[in-house]
């Protein structure tokens, strides 16, 4: 150990001979702010790629992304999704038991809150989303143009999710900073990681006391996660962690995904003609709007053993970005890729992710984006750009800086 | 390769040939079998694959997983014992043949 030679926070490798070598910064804030042309560039050099600035692999096309993304095997997760090595070096944070955690322990974990977040228990918010969507549209129709992150995306999540979660303390800004925190930590030693490590420092102690049980109610989904502690199916102190999970996944994520929806019907009238014609058609075009615009871009793993990607070998400790984004809009896989087409059904797109580790909060998301979009199509008959709408770079998500929107009511 | 028929609530039959490993969810969206919606993918969250299989296959096809159990309950139809995920049933060679029926609705 003593002599290996470390990159952010991971050994560096030797690339295998004959790969295809990419000197990019995957993380540079012009690509955070319009990754289309790197994910073409990635998927046009091949299957894996190797980028010397970081020293890792890199999977953009459809079928090696999703193949290694889901092969937690030969892929770990435990090792961190991010750049850095827990094996070689100390986590940022205590790492969660959900997403960072490898088989056994993650069957466990993942079984309590997959029960915590399923389509049942979704079914049952139901009606709160549909209420709360149609009250909150009605107000932004009203006042016609709107700064749609905050007003809308943003505000959403936050009105809902704390009452799903039974928190008792809500803090916007807080909320949603603490996602983007947790995300941006995934990339290198860049100023959006340092941005956001001095960012937490702030709010890891409010975010923490949030999710103790005395500050939860005894109806919402927090409960549920510390009643199986009770029963013994994780323990007392795993509990908050995975509480903790639903604040750092849950929040920053649906906003994006609700920002990005509102951003392709503005981009799209046509489809936003049609969703209002075939209100049938909101599922799908979620699943439509997370394929187009990847809220999480990049998410990575780590060679837990020697083994291969797509005929290449790969060393045991190999960093790999799995690059979402990029199988996403995939055309070998896609056809028509680069268009928004809600009746598409993109079924096995990577926006949730895929395998075990598959998004365990996916039911929920679809859910507040169903109730934002239907309520938005039954009141809204045009969505337009009301200025300009910048990208926020972030080291894994795909956000809105600002959408400023003017709201035609129908 | 393997084939699997899908026959719907109103009786429609669909047969399809399955490569092998696929799952019987992948075959039916690649076959264009719209009675499985499978909007989580495969990451059996979701429960919008759900299907019977056919007594007949019952033994071949094995039973369910515990996860696989839990996110039936999710499930908007009538779970019986022959009700599977259909994306937790890679087909084999010796699944050639192999009957599902489909629920009336997915969600």
């Amino acid at each position: 150990m003593r002599d290996m030679e470390l990159i952010e926070g991971h050994r560096a490798i030797t690339p295998p001979e004959g790969m295809p070598v990419w000197d990019v910064d995957p993380f540079d804030t012009a690509i955070l702010s319009d990754p289309e042309p790197y994910y073409a560039g990635l998927r046009a050099r091949g299957p894996v790629v190797y980028i010397p600035r970081w020293s890792v692999l890199a999977l953009g096309q459809y079928e090696t992304t999703k193949a290694v993304f889901s092969d937690h095997e030969n892929f770990v997760s435990s090792r961190g999704v991010g750049l850095n090595d827990f094996h070689v070096g100390d986590p940022w944070r205590p790492p969660s038991i959900i997403l960072e955690v490898d088989p056994p322990d993650h069957t466990r974990t993942r079984r309590v809150m997959s029960r915590a977040l399923s389509p049942k228990v979704v079914r049952t918010m139901a009606g709160m989303f549909a209420e709360a969507a149609e009250e909150l549209v009605d107000e932004l129709v009203a006042r016609g143009r709107i700064e749609a992150v905050e007003d809308l995306a943003e505000r959403f999540p936050i009105t809902v999710f704390p009452r799903v979660v039974g928190m008792r303390d809500v803090d916007q800004r807080i909320l949603v900073d603490y996602g983007a925190c947790v995300f941006n930590s995934m990339g290198p030693d860049n100023a959006l990681r340092r941005a956001a490590t001095a960012r937490n420092k702030e709010i890891a102690p409010w975010i923490m006391a949030a999710c103790a049980r005395e500050r939860l109610t005894e109806d919402g989904i927090g409960a549920m996660i510390y009643a199986d502690a009770d029963a013994g199916e994780i323990g007392q102190d795993e509990a908050p962690l995975l509480v903790r999970s639903l604040l750092s996944a849950g929040v920053d994520t649906t906003v994006t995904g609700i920002g990005n929806a509102l951003y392709c019907f503005a981009a799209n009238p046509g489809e936003w003609d049609r969703l209002r014609a075939e209100p049938k058609l909101v599922r799908p075009a979620i699943e439509e709007v997370l394929r187009y615009t990847s809220p999480v871009h990049t998410f990575g793993r780590t060679a837990g053993r020697d083994c291969e990607i797509a005929g290449y070998p790969v060393e045991e400790g190999t960093k790999i970005l799995c690059v979402l984004g990029a199988a996403n809009l995939d055309p070998d896989k896609w056809g028509d890729a680069d268009t928004f087409r809600i009746d598409r059904r993109p079924v096995g797109h990577m926006g949730f992710g895929a395998g075990i580790h598959g998004c365990v909060g996916q039911n929920i998301a679809r859910g507040e984006m169903e109730a934002v979009l239907t309520a938005l199509a039954r009141k809204v008959a045009r969505i337009e750009f009301d200025g300009d709408a910048p990208w926020r770079p972030n080291n894994a998500i795909h956000a809105l800086d600002k959408l400023p929107l003017k709201l035609t009511p129908a | 390769m393997p084939k699997v028929t899908y026959i719907e609530h109103d009786g429609t039959e669909t047969t399809l040939e399955a490569a092998t490993g696929d799952s019987v969810m992948e075959t039916a969206i690649a076959g264009g079998v719209d009675r499985i919606v499978a909007e989580c993918g495969g990451s059996m969250m979701c429960a919008t694959c759900h299907c019977y299989v056919d007594d007949a296959w019952i033994e071949r096809t094995g039973t369910r997983s515990e996860g696989e159990d839990d996110m039936l309950a999710s499930a908007v139809c009538e779970v019986k014992p022959t009700s599977r995920l259909s994306c937790q049933i890679a087909m084999t060679p010796e699944l050639d043949g192999l009957v599902v029926h489909l629920p009336e609705e997915q969600v």
